[in-house]
């Protein structure tokens, strides 16, 4: 059969001439079934090998912009940097800014500029590792781009998901968001110490992210403050373990 | 908008097929995306017009299967969707963390001339 026109002529890859039959039959459907981030599920593979290979844990740690990711990752190498071997990737669509913030804490740090990218993907992970000096660090914290919907399409490779959600954010966003809340081992609610000023529903906060992450632990903190940060380096410490 | 770079993702495996096929034109592309996959098909089908302008793809169609979120109760075995802003089986009441079906994000076929 001619593959062009699916006639029965064996040879007649010549088209200049003219075809007993019309040439305008519907065309060929093509088997494809392949997922569009394939090739992201295979970095994402090596990324967990590799994380596998160093003992290291990676902690994919996502919210929107603002919620505080860069702070609490300071104030954990502020309280735990001696006792506790951290790195940090940390994602932006500009600036070196949180990676600057983080090194002066004494932890090495690598900033991804993804330029126009609301997100980062495990090809962009595996690079910044070839930047980051890895010897005796137990865990990587990925700080991803602040985004609550992108990130959340991109396995990095990670051991586990963090989701940050700040007071001043209300107390809605895990039900306008619920893929990233979802897929969240822990759920940290940061800046409480600002609750009693922005009028923050406590309760109601609480049930909407048991709603969309009905197994997800819950820690409520203050990274500016320090309040409520024994259990987040608890969990941290826990998590090291299991690298 | 990370459906630019997943659509860029998409055609880039829409031509590799197309070429393994012979095929040097592009007329037609069916996808499924589920409804948590955290995409948005209206946005799929607008970096889809972008991106194939000028290229072999160009001015072809694009079909999208969308996929509803349906979730298994491991309680009560009962295959469920669950209403907006939930995850709770109707039956039984238990939370659902096992998401069966609505994470889709795949290219199914492609139509050559």
């Amino acid at each position: 059969m001619c593959d062009h026109c699916g006639c029965s002529e064996p040879e007649h890859h010549q088209h200049e001439h003219v075809h007993p039959h019309e040439h305008e039959e519907p065309g060929k459907t093509l088997e494809v079934r392949r997922p569009v981030l394939e090739m992201n599920a295979r970095l994402a593979e090596r990324n967990r090998g590799y994380f596998k290979g160093r003992g290291l844990y990676a902690i994919n740690l996502l919210s929107s912009p603002g919620s505080g990711k860069t702070s609490l990752i300071e104030r954990t190498l502020m309280d735990r940097g001696a006792n506790l071997k951290m790195a940090v990737v940390v994602g932006d669509l500009q600036t070196e800014n949180d990676a600057n913030r983080i090194r002066r804490r004494g932890a090495p740090a690598v900033q991804i500029t993804t330029g126009e990218a609301c997100h980062l993907d495990a090809h962009m992970v595996a690079h910044a590792l070839e930047k980051l000096e890895l010897d005796g660090i137990r865990l990587l914290f990925i700080e991803n781009v602040g985004n609550l919907v992108c990130p959340a399409s991109f396995d990095l490779g990670e051991n586990t998901r963090v989701v940050l959600h700040s007071v001043t954010e209300g107390e809605d966003k895990p039900l306008k968001y619920p893929v990233i809340f979802h897929d969240a081992e822990l759920v940290v609610i940061n800046k409480i110490d600002l609750a009693a000023a922005v009028g923050f529903d406590r309760d109601t906060a609480l049930a909407n992210i048991r709603r969309v992450a009905p197994s997800a632990r819950i820690l409520e903190l203050s990274a500016k403050t320090g309040e409520g940060t024994r259990e987040w380096y608890e969990f941290l410490e826990k998590a090291a373990q299991r690298s | 908008m990370h459906e630019l770079s997943l659509m860029e993702n998409t055609l880039a495996i829409v031509f590799e097929e197309a070429r393994r096929h012979g095929s040097d034109r592009v007329t037609g592309l069916r996808m499924r995306v589920g409804s948590m996959s955290g995409v948005v098909p209206e946005a799929l089908e607008f970096a889809f017009e972008a991106l194939t302008e000028g290229t072999p793809a160009a001015g072809a169609k694009l079909y999208i299967e969308r996929i509803p979120l349906a979730c298994y109760c491991s309680a009560c075995g009962n295959e469920f969707e669950p209403p907006p802003h939930s995850f709770e089986c109707p039956v039984c009441k238990t939370p659902s963390m096992d998401i069966r079906k609505g994470r889709e994000l795949e290219i199914i076929s492609i139509e050559v001339p």
